[in-house]
Formats: structure tokens, C-alpha cells, sequence
């Protein structure tokens, strides 16, 4: 953890504002603006204060051909989220902007009919009247019985912030495209099986046609046939050709392209985290058994238990009478869980405020770089789990070489980007849609997209010029007219169809459908006049109206940060000027870092404030010394010559003035943030991340514990200087609750020995050994009256110099002193920090810090060996001890605390990756201290 | 500590440690060994470690199982079967025949009555010989002659192709216990109370025979000798179970001198009397011995006595330098000697030097000098023979290793790389100084580095 995303400002507290209130107001020339909703209990956060539902849901809604646009489910399936919300509207607006043709018919110059496989659309869209914002997944799924084959569904994502929507479009989009790929296996399963059903009643109902007219004939001796038999004749025809039919769409269904599939990253059935891959255990051998088989998916279809065709009726039913096949069963029931599994997982990531998806995400992409050091505090299991980079190279579509190579020209033409005033064009420029062929193609594939990249910087500078020509691979953004605060409903509906988006767009839009695969389109009514602050009225319809044309002056001004209301002052201007060089246009309308050393987009990349009608597209992360990469291994921070986390921590306190008390002043007071969250998209900041769902409980748990811990015991830095240094700690007491609570504690100050789970035992009866000392560095241990509780103290006290011992009963502490003073900043028992979490963000940014300083002594290579053959030792050792103290600042026992973890890194690095290793244990001869409170 | 742990005299006495063990406390300067390394396999008491070359040794034990380890790292090499009860005696012998490269070979002796000689290099069985009437309680390898010599209740000699040379007549049921090679191609055996000599001949008819004879049995000791050992060419040194101790001359077998209850507690006047009625005939069994070219240590029950052979005295002793039977002490070439217990603990001492002032008898010990103040008055009654200005000697506690659960069977030296420790807990530790580990480990990391070529800067 390197960021703190919860330690976000807040910009008032309620006390707070009454004192606003109550003094005298200042001179207008000085006074800051007030936060606009202030007046409205909403917190900072709820940019639509109208909004009628608690927190994010999914929707998955059909465009019913009998019945229209109706909504199926929601997700959690709570009455109580939606709440007032009107989910049949919602679903009439999110099905009605689904505008690919999914043709299915015959189409001229073919016999047969052609089932076309459509690709999903992705779409955005918000509803200011609503108050709801949403990324719309369109699918079609095939149905036998209806309308030219299919069935349009699509999924939606639905959130109050539209920041989030706007921020989190990638993982959306990739997340939902695996839920939608799921369904839409399983339907054409289900597909094939109800076409061969069919065709074996056509089969059936051809013999029995042809019976009857063979018995006709041999009856009608007249020589001429009745208008039975032509009719009978006739008939027997049509059957033919619909079986022909039928054929052929039996075989356009078992040969769809399974390239789809063969991309790893739409494997519908591969379990997302670790999670869910527990949950899905059992299934794992459906899993196998269809996974392998999938480009011969027509082997699983032949698989149809016994059926009894049936006579077909020449007239079928009509197609209001018949009821249409539920969405469970036009998907395999299986495909079906599999899916709901999938929404689930994804209402679990998205779930919170986008602030802290956002940070969580940059931190952990940082983290990532650190693949030396970060295995020691860190869960690595959900670093591996999800691989972010992965997926943030794919959104940005670039190669290493080529983002760097963006940079720089970025970098190069501050000017022209910011004469960008043009939203549109800006937002072109976001390679967002490159994520497949990308993860298809590649390394060979790097150098085209290095080249197309260079093609896209050169439509990026020329983005007025050009307009939106490579829309391909853009997203394409169709505003809506803003709508007054006072639009109707018919008003807003009304709007929908007729896209008051410039004739060139529209045809862009046409064209592009041949060509992209995947569209995107952001498709946003304005939110309420009220969220627009009055300065930007003018300038801001025809940032949206004029698309790519649009005034750049106008629309540089609609985006500059002095306008933004609240934080920024004017000094921020000037930086923010350079700030901009790093960022495309759009992200400048959120708060920038002025500090940044280096170019830093990914960093600055923050939700926007500011209420626009469109949103920056999302742009999460972009390694930041892409250019020295290489240069160590995979500690680029480092290489970088600054520390990611001096970056980061930098960052924070810089850009955010708020945050440098934030730190001590966010309260721990849930009630504080669940009034001021009311309207916001989730009530409590939650896992952002499915994989570590369960790891962010535990978190919060632990920090809290821990909180309490350095606040109720005196002794509790020698505690953690243990634990740092490597020294097991043995908790000791009769009661295995208090005991646990304490081991848990006091586990997020345990380092880790390799990618394993933490060498944590909460509870242990036996006797300990030395065997577990090597194996655990936290032990929590049972204090009995019997005389095996005797022995296991016996072996406490024999083995007494490899523990710590923390009487939990007596409340006293046997361990080493403890004279320096990084856990002093660790655990300052007067820390103001009240909340669990943050305290545990506390501790990791203090943990990378040192982590740090154990990399750069591990690595060092002066420090370890001699520079020349002769040099002896002992100026090796004087060297390396100089450097522990004067150049890491360290004191006293903090240097072993380095010293254990470099022994650490060293370990973890000279393993071969086969080998699991001895486990050593290291250990000091240095006395003891009984410590009591 | 205990008490401590306990909680304020919930059992106030008899858990808390009372005894007149010299400790050291937990600040241990000149211990070296910061780090340790368990090797698990064993699933029974280990009872041998032969060191076969520089960084390996075996292990061997109750389970019949011998294990080859790397000293270094602590792998597992090869993992021998071939037995099916305990091991009773290991030995190493590296065969030099001209024609072949040098084999490190081991050879194991089992209660199953078989011997086996393996290949340590492949980890293969070369060869297993099971036409012993009895166990073979010891083994040992002449390398001068390129033969060994296997003892249980006869005596055999074989060759290195494990072809059975000569044997004696059967001796006792008992069997032999130690051996011992002397010079002039003889062998002293112990066996029971005696002590045999035996003598090897080239036979008169072909090529490679030999004949083993009885030269001579010596029966001075009162009890059964448990310890047999070859200080050098000269001389060699026996002790019994009840503390006698008898050097020998080596070429005529004669007794040179003997210290007999030397450490018996009533010849000390001021041992305290709980000590003396603690003193059962085990207690004062020489387990061990071991000898540089001037001295010999003995482990004598609970202590470490220090017998130097110009002087034929006891220079040094610690009469309690564990909380039970010293099974094994060794002697580092830098003046330390270690030695292992029955108590589970293994102990690093230094054997001192004191000028001593005028003719100032030392009444109540050494120990009081360094202040422990547990350590009793352990009177020595070499120190009160002592002459003017010879120096003083006494064995100071320098580090403790404190790992085993349970009793330490043996150790082994490996200089620089550490010591290896075997125990009844089926376990094997690796004691390593850690400052050298943690440099060697800095020296892997950055040929890896330079290996994967990270040292380079990439742009």
C-alpha cells in the first residue's frame, strides 16, 4: 500500500460549517467559494444529490419484442438499492440507445438466413433526471422462437458517479465483456441444442407429410391432385426448406469464430480472483472438461439427451401468444450462475467511492513495479491475481517504448495540447480501444502499435484539424443538449433518438460501425443546470454542440482549473499550465499535482471535480519511467532516481492541501461518513478489489486492532520491533479471542519470507519448537493450567532467545530493547488516526519506506563486497554500516530492522523459483527485557 | 524467566531451574553462529554424522536411513535405503586406488546385521555384506592398507572390494565397541573390560591375504571401556564407565599413566554433599574423549575435564558443564571446544589461561573469577597441586546453542561453514555464522544480477 485512497479530503465537517455560517462574511474579493452542496447535506462527493438508489447496482434489462424494454434483474438482487428508482425507465433508456444492426434475416443475394455475431456494444450514458450514470453492455443472444433469432439484452452497470463510470470504463468494459461472453456461450450451447431439436421435429414431420401424401397418392387414382394434395405437397416443401434452413443455421452456430476464445482474457469461465476460484472449485472439472473442447464446441452439442420429435404445425403460433424463453434458459443454467458470479464479482470491485478505486488501482500498479520488495508487507496474491498493468497497457494501447515516446512528445508540445479547447478531440486522442488486438498480438504486434501510435500523436496534435478521422479506435462522445434543470421526462426521452450531435459526427458514426469491431460511445444528457457554476453557461454548449470544431478558447476556458469551485487557488494556475503537458486536456479539469518532478500522468490522473456532461475517459496508469524500464531489475521507481513512494507520498501532500492533517483528522466516526455518503454511490469505502475483498476486511480489522494495540500498551514498539527484525513474537494468554485479536494486530507489521501467505499462527496449543520459529514469526499461543501447558512453557523459556514473549494475561512484554525510531512513527500511541483502515494505510506507507531503504542496502553493491581484491573487510563493513546510518538515516535497532528485511530480499532473490528454499532462522544473542505496563 | 512466565509463583518451586550448571545468559559476544538451518528427514533419532568431504556429511540413525547433505545450503542430497534397523556404526573411507579417480564411499553397519557400502557421489549401494553372525557395533577403515576392519562379536578385515580377508575367533557375545588403529598395523578393540590388541600380517601365500593375530590383552580397567581414542603415534588413551582413565603407550601397550576417580567428588573437600549423592556410576562414565597433541578432554558425566599428558594431570575441568551426559566434545583448532548433551543443548568453550600470582592456592574455584554467580565453588584439586607461575587453565563458557528438543547425539565441525548438530529429535541443524551467510548470500545475489544481466543499464 502505497497511497492512502481513503485519506481523500473531505471539504467540511458539520461543525465545521456552522462556524462558516456564523462569522462574518468576508470581502468578497477574498472569500473562496463555498462547496456548492453544502447547502444540501450532500457530501463532496455526490454530484447528484437527486440521485434515487443507495449505491451502484447492475441492471440487466431485454428489449422484449412483446412487451419492449423491460428490466430482469438487478444486481444485488436488493429492492432496497434500486429504491425509488425507476428500473423501467432506466431500462427503456439504456435499450433504446442500442443502435447496432444486428441484422438476422436473409439478406439479399444469399438462400438462407445468416445469423450475424454481433459484437457487444459498449455505451455510457447518464440520466441527470435520474441522477444515474451507467456503462451499458448491449448483447444479442439467439432464440430460436424469436424475432429474427435474437434477443437484445444488455447489462448495466449503474452508478451515481458519473466519475466512476467515465474512470472505470476499461475495467468495465473488460469485466462485463467477460460476464457477456459467458452468456453468450452458453446460449449458443443452448442455441444448438434447440436447433437440433428442431430440426429433428422437421425430420419427424417430413416423414409423417410425406407418409400422407404417398398414401394420397396411392388413393387418388384420378390423375390429377386434389387441392389436398398440392396443399400437402406444398407443405412437405416448405418443411424441406426450413429443415435445409435450420441446417445451415445449425452449422453457422457451431463454427462461430472462437478467436474470441481463444483470448485468454475472454474466457468466460475462468475464475477472476482467488476468490472466486474457491467458490468455483467444484466446477472446476465442468471447467476443464468444456474449456479444452471449445473449438469443437459442436462435440458438446451433439451431446442432447433422448427427445421425442414432435409433429410441427404447419401455422406456427403466433408470436404474442407464446411466451418467450427466460434469460435462464436461453443461457445454460450453468453459463448462467457463471455469469451471475461474474456480475456479482463485479458489483464487489466496483462497489465505493471512485477516488479509492482509483488510488487503489494506481497504488497497486505501483506496487507491481516493485516485484523485489514487494512480496514483504504486501498480499502479492492479488497483485498476481489481476494483473493491472496488463490490463492498463491494454487500455492505453501502447508498448513500453511507445508510451514513453508519447511522454515525451507530450512533454515536447505542451502548447499544442493546450490549445486543445476541444473536449471531443481530446478525448479521441485516449487510445482506449486498442485493449484487444493489443493482448491478441503482443510482441510482434509492439512496433505497429508503436507506429499507430505515432499516427495517433499526430491526430492528437491535429485533433481540430482532423476531427475524429481514426475513430476507430477512439471513443466517440455524442452529447446530448444540455437539459435544464426543469427537463421532463418526455423531454429527456424525447431526446434520446434524435442524437443533436453535428451531421459529421453522425456520419462518422456510420462509418465507423464497418470498421470497429467494438464501439464506444459516451453518451451523456447533461446533468442538472445546477451542477454547471454559472461562469461556464456560455462556454460549455458549445464545447459539447460543436463537436470537433469547437472554439478552443471557449473550450480551454471550459476546462481551466480556476473555474473549478472549491480547492484550487490561482497559484495553482501556473502549474497547472504545466501540469497540462502530461495530461491530455480532458484530465486537466481534475486536480493536477503542481509538484511533479517528472511527467507523471498516471499520477495526476484524478476524479474530476468539476461537473461536465462528459467525462474524461478512463486513463488510469501509465508507468512513469517507462525509458529506464530495464535499467534495474523491475524496480524502475527506483532507477527512476525517486522512489514511488516518495512520488506518491509527494504527490498526496502536494497536490491535496487537505491532506496533510487528513492523515490525523479523518475520523474514524462511521456515522460521520454514512450521513455525508448518503447520496453517494456506496455508503462504506469497500473493496475495490475482489481478490483482496476479504484481504480489506481483514485489514480494516487488523488496523483497528492494531490501533488499540500501540494505544493500550506501552511496550508496543519493542513488540514491533520484533516482529520487524525477524524475531518471532509468541502471544501468550488463556483466552483464544483476545489472543487472535492480538495476533491479528500485530500481524500487519510482519514481513513476509517469500509470496507465501504471512508466517502468521493465530493460535497453537502445543509445545512450540524451534521448527515453528522458523516457520512463523507471529504465534499466538495458549496459556493452559495443565501440565501440558507447563511443557509448552518450558519450551518457551528454553527457547527463549529466538522469542519475544507478549503475556497477554499479565499484560507484560519479554523482548529485546528498542531504542530507534522508525516505530516510533509506526505506532504513536498519541496518533490521531482513528480509523482502522487508515491506520493500516499508516503502517504500509511507513513499511514501503523501509522497504526502500532494505532494496537500495541490498542492492548496493559496495556495501556487501569489497571494491577491489585487496580492500579488506573490515572497511566493507565500516562502508555499509556508515551507510545504514548516515545515508538511510537509520539509528540504533532500526538498522537490524533493514538489515532482516535486506536478508529478506536477498533470500527471495537467489531462490530459484522451483525451489522452495530452507527456511533459516536468524537470530541475535542480545538480552532481554521484561516490560510492564 | 520461567518464573516469570509462570506468573508470580503459581508454582513457586520445583519448575524454576535450580542447578549448578554454569550459564551464559543471552549476550553472547563470541558465539558465532547467528543462524541456523533445520534439515528435516529423519523420522528417528540421529545418532551419526561422518563428514565425507569438504562441504558434505552423512547423517544416520534409528531409522536405518542414511542422508547425504550439502553443508552449505543445507540440501538434501541422496537419501539411502538399504537397512532395515538402526545404524550402529558409520564410517567414511575414500578409496584410493591408483587406477580410479578417488570415490567417496561410506560404509554402514546395521543391526540387521549387514553392511553396506555406498557411493556417495551417485547415492548407489555399491555393496552389502550380510554374513555377520552378530550386529557390528564399529567400524574402521585403515586407509594405510586399504582395508577395514569391521567389529561385533569377532573381528573382521575386508578390502575395499568388500571381499572378507580375515577374522578372528569369536571373541564375546558383548561384541566389541570401539576400535582403535595403532601404529605398526595393529588395532586395539575394546571389548567388555579388556582391551585387545591385535596385529595384522601380510599372509605367506597370496597376494592380498592377511592374517589377523591376538598380540595382547590388557585388563586394567575395573569396569567396561566406553571410549577408546589415538592421541598420536605414541600414544592412545581409554576410559571406562566408571572414570577411569588409562593412556597407553602405543607401541609396547603399556600403561604410561592413569587417573583413576580424578574426578570422583570426594577427593574435592568442598564439593557440596547434594553434588556427591548425585553421583551415580553413570555419572562419572567417560563418554567421550578427544585429544590435541597436548592434552586430552574427557566428557566425564555432566562435566568437561582437561587432562594434559606431559603433566598427567588435570588442568582444567567443568564439573558441571551441562544439565546432563556430555555425549560428544570436540576440540576446534582455535583453543574451543564444543560439547554436546543429553540435555539438548550444545555448548562453546574456551580453554584459558590464567598467570597465576605467587603461590596463592585457589580454594573455591575459578569460576568466581568471572562472576557467575551461580556457578558454585568448583574446586580443583590440579589447581591446588598447581606450582608457581604455571599457568592456570580453566574452561570458560563462551556460547550456548540452544536448538534440540532433546538430547544432542553428536556434532560435526565444519570450520568456517558451521556445525552440524544431530539430536534425538530427529532432527539436524546447521549452525551458521550469520554476518559470513548473510555476505555469501550478498555474492549470489550479484552474480545473479550480472547473470541476468540487470547490472546493466537498459534504455
Amino acid at each position: 500500500m502505497i497511497s492512502a485512497p481513503d485519506v481523500v479530503a473531505f471539504t467540511r465537517e458539520e461543525e465545521l460549517e456552522d462556524d462558516l455560517y456564523r462569522e462574518p462574511p468576508l470581502p468578497e474579493e477574498y472569500s473562496v467559494p463555498l462547496f456548492p452542496f453544502t447547502g444540501q447535506g450532500a457530501n463532496p462527493w455526490a454530484k447528484v444529490a437527486g440521485s434515487k438508489f443507495t449505491r451502484d447496482f447492475i441492471l440487466i434489462s431485454e428489449f422484449s419484442e412483446q412487451v419492449g424494454p423491460q428490466p430482469l434483474l438487478t444486481i444485488p438482487d436488493d429492492a432496497k438499492v434500486s429504491g425509488t428508482f425507476d428500473l423501467n425507465y432506466f431500462s427503456l433508456r439504456i435499450m433504446s440507445v442500442d443502435y447496432q444492426a444486428s441484422f438476422v434475416g436473409h439478406p439479399p443475394g444469399s438462400a438462407y438466413p445468416k445469423l450475424n455475431f454481433v459484437e457487444d456494444s459498449k455505451v455510457v450514458l447518464g440520466d441527470s433526471k435520474e441522477g444515474a450514470f451507467a456503462y451499458v453492455h448491449h448483447l444479442t443472444l439467439y432464440d430460436l422462437e424469436a424475432r429474427g433469432f435474437v434477443r437484445p439484452f444488455c447489462m448495466a452497470y449503474i452508478s451515481a458517479d458519473e466519475h466512476k463510470i467515465m474512470q472505470q470504463f476499461q475495467e468495465l468494459s473488460t469485466e462485463f465483456s467477460k460476464a457477456s461472453e459467458c452468456l453468450k456461450t452458453g446460449n449458443r450451447k443452448a442455441f444448438a441444442n434447440e436447433l437440433e431439436k428442431k430440426l429433428k421435429d422437421l425430420d419427424y414431420t417430413r416423414t409423417v407429410l410425406h407418409n400422407e401424401t404417398e398414401q394420397q397418392k396411392k388413393a387418388n387414382d384420378k390423375g390429377y391432385y386434389t387441392t389436398q394434395a398440392i396443399e400437402k405437397a406444398n407443405e412437405l416443401a416448405s418443411v424441406e426448406k426450413s429443415i435445409i434452413e435450420h441446417q445451415d443455421l445449425l452449422r453457422q452456430i457451431r463454427s462461430y469464430p472462437y478467436r474470441k476464445l481463444k483470448d485468454s482474457e475472454f474466457h468466460p469461465y475462468e475464475p477472476e480472483s482467488a476468490l472466486d476460484r474457491a467458490d468455483m472449485g467444484s466446477h472446476d472439472q465442468d471447467l476443464t472438461a468444456s474449456d479444452p473442447a471449445e473449438p469443437g464446441e459442436t462435440h458438446l452439442y451433439t451431446h442432447v439427451p433422448s427427445y421425442t420429435p414432435k409433429l410441427i404445425k404447419a401455422k406456427s403460433a403466433k408470436c404474442f401468444d407464446k411466451k418467450l424463453k427466460t434469460l435462464e434458459e436461453l443461457c445454460d443454467v450453468y453459463f448462467f450462475t457463471q455469469t451471475l458470479d461474474q456480475l456479482h464479482h463485479i458489483e464487489r470491485t466496483f462497489r465505493g467511492d471512485v477516488c479509492y478505486l482509483l488510488t487503489e488501482q494506481i497504488s497497486r500498479a505501483l506496487l507491481k513495479q516493485q516485484s523485489i520488495t514487494n512480496f514483504l508487507f504486501e498480499d502479492v496474491s492479488f497483485l498476481d491475481g489481476k494483473p493491472p498493468e496488463k490490463q492498463y497497457r491494454g487500455c492505453q494501447g501502447l508498448g513500453q517504448d511507445a508510451m514513453d515516446e508519447k511522454c515525451l512528445e507530450e512533454s515536447l508540445a505542451p502548447k499544442v495540447v493546450i490549445s486543445l479547447g476541444s473536449y471531443k478531440s481530446s478525448v479521441e486522442c485516449v487510445p482506449i480501444k486498442m485493449e484487444q488486438e493489443m493482448e491478441d498480438s503482443e510482441e510482434p504486434k509492439m512496433s505497429e502499435s508503436v507506429m499507430s501510435e505515432h499516427q495517433e500523436n499526430l491526430d492528437y496534435l491535429d485533433a481540430d484539424i482532423k476531427g475524429s478521422i481514426s475513430s476507430g479506435e477512439s471513443i466517440e462522445v455524442l452529447g446530448t443538449e444540455k437539459s435544464g434543470s426543469g427537463l421532463t421526462k418526455s423531454e429527456s426521452q424525447a431526446s434520446l433518438p434524435v442524437m443533436p450531435s453535428p451531421q459529421a459526427g453522425r456520419s462518422k458514426v456510420g462509418s465507423r460501425r464497418t470498421v470497429s469491431e467494438d464501439s464506444i460511445e459516451v453518451l451523456s444528457t447533461c446533468p442538472s443546470e445546477s451542477l454547471i457554476p454559472e461562469d461556464f453557461k456560455a462556454s460549455y454548449p458549445s464545447a459539447i454542440n460543436e463537436e470537433p470544431y469547437a472554439d478552443d478558447n471557449e473550450g480551454g476556458l471550459r476546462f481551466t482549473p480556476r473555474a473549478n469551485p472549491g480547492v484550487h487557488d490561482g497559484q495553482d494556475d501556473i502549474s497547472k499550465q504545466e501540469s497540462l503537458v502530461q495530461v491530455d486536456a480532458a484530465c486537466c479539469i481534475g486536480k493536477e499535482s503542481p509538484n511533479f518532478l517528472e511527467p507523471l500522468p498516471e499520477l495526476g490522473q484524478k476524479p474530476c471535480e468539476e461537473d461536465g456532461v462528459v467525462r474524461i475517459p478512463p486513463q488510469p496508469y501509465r508507468p512513469a519511467e517507462q525509458g529506464l524500464r530495464g535499467g534495474f531489475p523491475s524496480h524502475e521507481g527506483l532507477s527512476g532516481g525517486l522512489l514511488p513512494y516518495e512520488l506518491d507520498s509527494r504527490y498526496l501532500t502536494s497536490s491535496r492541501e487537505v491532506s496533510k492533517s487528513s492523515l490525523d483528522e479523518c475520523s474514524d466516526s462511521t456515522s460521520h461518513i454514512s450521513s455525508a455518503a448518503s447520496t453517494c454511490s456506496d455508503r462504506t469505502p469497500s473493496p475495490a478489489h475482489p481478490a483482496c475483498a476479504a484481504g480489506d476486511r481483514h485489514r480494516k480489522r487488523a488496523g483497528q486492532n492494531a490501533l488499540r494495540f500501540i494505544r493500550q500498551y506501552p511496550f508496543a514498539h519493542p513488540a514491533i520491533y520484533s516482529l520487524l527484525s525477524g524475531r518471532t513474537l509468541v502471544v501468550l494468554g488463556e483466552d483464544e479471542a483476545m489472543v487472535k485479536r492480538l495476533v491479528t494486530a500485530l500481524s500487519i507489521f510482519v514481513p513476509s519470507c517469500g509470496a507465501y501467505a504471512k508466517p502468521v499462527k493465530h493460535w497453537v496449543t502445543s509445545a512450540l519448537h524451534l521448527v515453528d520459529f522458523q516457520k512463523w514469526k507471529l504465534i499466538g499461543l495458549q496459556r493452559a493450567v495443565s501440565p501440558a501447558g507447563v511443557n509448552v512453557l518450558h519450551a518457551l523459556s528454553r527457547y527463549s532467545r529466538y522469542l519475544s514473549i507478549l503475556d497477554a494475561d499479565s499484560k507484560t512484554l519479554r523482548c529485546p530493547l528498542y531504542k530507534g525510531t522508525v516505530v516510533a512513527r509506526l505506532a504513536d500511541h498519541r496518533t490521531q488516526i482513528k480509523r482502522g483502515s487508515t491506520y493500516y494505510m499508516h503502517v504500509q506507507s511507513i513499511l514501503t519506506q523501509l522497504c526502500s531503504k532494505a532494496f537500495l542496502f541490498t542492492f548496493c553493491h559496495h556495501l556487501h563486497l569489497p571494491i577491489s581484491e585487496r580492500e579488506p573487510e573490515e572497511s566493507v563493513v565500516n562502508r555499509r554500516m556508515n551507510f545504514l546510518k548516515l545515508q538511510l538515516g537509520l539509528a540504533n535497532e532500526d538498522i537490524k530492522i533493514v538489515q532482516y528485511l535486506a536478508e529478506l530480499l536477498k533470500l527471495h532473490y537467489i531462490q530459484e523459483p522451483g525451489q522452495g528454499g530452507n527456511p533459516l532462522l536468524r537470530f541475535d544473542y542480545v538480552p532481554s527485557f521484561l516490560y510492564k505496563i | 524467566m520461567l518464573r516469570w512466565l509462570i506468573g508470580g509463583g503459581r508454582e513457586p518451586q520445583g519448575l524454576a531451574e535450580k542447578s549448578s550448571v554454569q550459564t551464559i545468559g543471552e549476550e553472547q559476544i563470541q558465539n558465532p553462529y547467528t543462524e541456523l538451518l533445520v534439515l528435516k528427514g529423519h523420522q528417528d533419532i540421529v545418532r551419526f554424522l561422518v563428514q565425507i568431504d569438504d562441504c558434505r556429511f552423512a547423517s544416520a540413525g534409528d531409522d536405518g536411513i542414511i542422508f547425504l547433505w550439502n553443508v552449505q545450503t543445507g540440501e538434501k542430497l541422496h537419501e539411502l535405503h538399504g537397512h532395515t534397523h538402526k545404524i550402529t556404526a558409520v564410517a567414511p573411507f575414500s578409496s584410493s586406488d591408483v587406477t580410479e579417480e578417488k570415490m567417496n564411499l561410506i560404509i554402514t553397519a546395521s543391526a540387521d546385521r549387514t553392511v553396506i557400502v555406498w557411493d556417495c557421489t551417485s547415492g548407489r549401494q555399491v555393496r552389502k555384506v550380510s554374513c555377520f553372525h552378530s550386529t557390528v557395533k564399529c567400524l574402521t577403515v585403515l586407509q594405510r592398507l586399504n582395508v577395514w576392519l569391521s567389529g561385533g562379536s569377532d573381528l573382521c578385515v575386508w578390502n575395499q572390494k568388500l571381499d572378507l580377508l580375515c577374522k578372528t575367533s569369536h571373541l564375546t557375545d558383548a561384541g566389541i565397541s570401539a576400535l582403535v588403529e595403532l601404529p605398526k598395523n595393529c588395532v586395539a578393540a575394546a571389548v567388555g573390560k579388556e582391551l585387545i590388541i591385535f596385529r595384522l600380517s601380510a599372509s605367506n601365500s597370496g597376494s592380498e591375504g592377511w592374517n589377523i593375530l591376538e598380540v595382547k590383552r590388557l585388563a586394567d580397567h575395573q569396569d567396561n571401556i566406553s571410549s577408546l581414542v589415538s592421541v598420536n603415534d605414541l600414544t592412545f588413551v581409554t576410559g571406562s564407565h566408571i572414570g577411569e582413565l588409562i593412556v597407553w603407550d602405543a607401541l609396547d601397550w603399556t600403561k604410561q599413566a592413569s587417573e583413576c576417580n580424578f574426578w570422583d567428588s570426594a577427593v574435592h573437600p568442598d564439593v557440596q554433599p547434594e553434588i556427591k549423592l548425585s553421583q551415580s556410576p553413570h555419572e562419572t562414565s567417560v563418554q567421550h574423549l578427544t585429544s590435541d597433541e597436548e592434552c586430552v578432554f574427557a566428557a566425564v558425566g555432566k562435566g568437561i575435564y582437561v587432562y594434559n599428558l606431559q603433566m598427567k594431570r588435570v588442568i582444567a575441568c567443568q564439573k558441571t558443564a551441562h544439565d546432563s551426559s556430555v555425549l560428544h566434545i570436540e576440540r576446534l583448532p582455535n583453543r574451543q571446544l564444543i560439547s554436546c548433551s543429553e540435555d539438548g543443548s550444545v555448548r562453546i568453550w574456551e580453554l584459558r589461561e590464567k598467570q597465576q600470582l605467587a603461590a596463592e592456592p585457589v580454594p573455591t574455584g575459578f569460576f568466581n573469577m568471572w562472576g557467575f554467580g551461580r556457578t558454585n565453588k568448583q574446586a580443583n584439586q590440579a589447581a591446588k597441586k598447581m606450582q608457581e607461575n604455571t599457568p592456570v587453565y580453566f574452561l570458560e563458557l563462551v556460547g550456548d546453542l540452544i536448538g534440540h528438543s532433546s538430547a544432542v547425539q553428536m556434532f560435526l565441525y565444519f570450520g568456517e561453514l558451521g556445525l552440524a548438530t544431530c539430536s534425538a529429535d530427529h532432527l539436524i541443524i546447521l549452525w551458521k555464522d550469520g554476518e559470513r551467510e548473510s555476505s555469501l548470500r550478498s555474492l549470489t545475489l550479484f552474480k545473479k544480477l550480472a547473470q541476468n544481466g540487470d547490472l546493466q543499464l537498459k534504455l
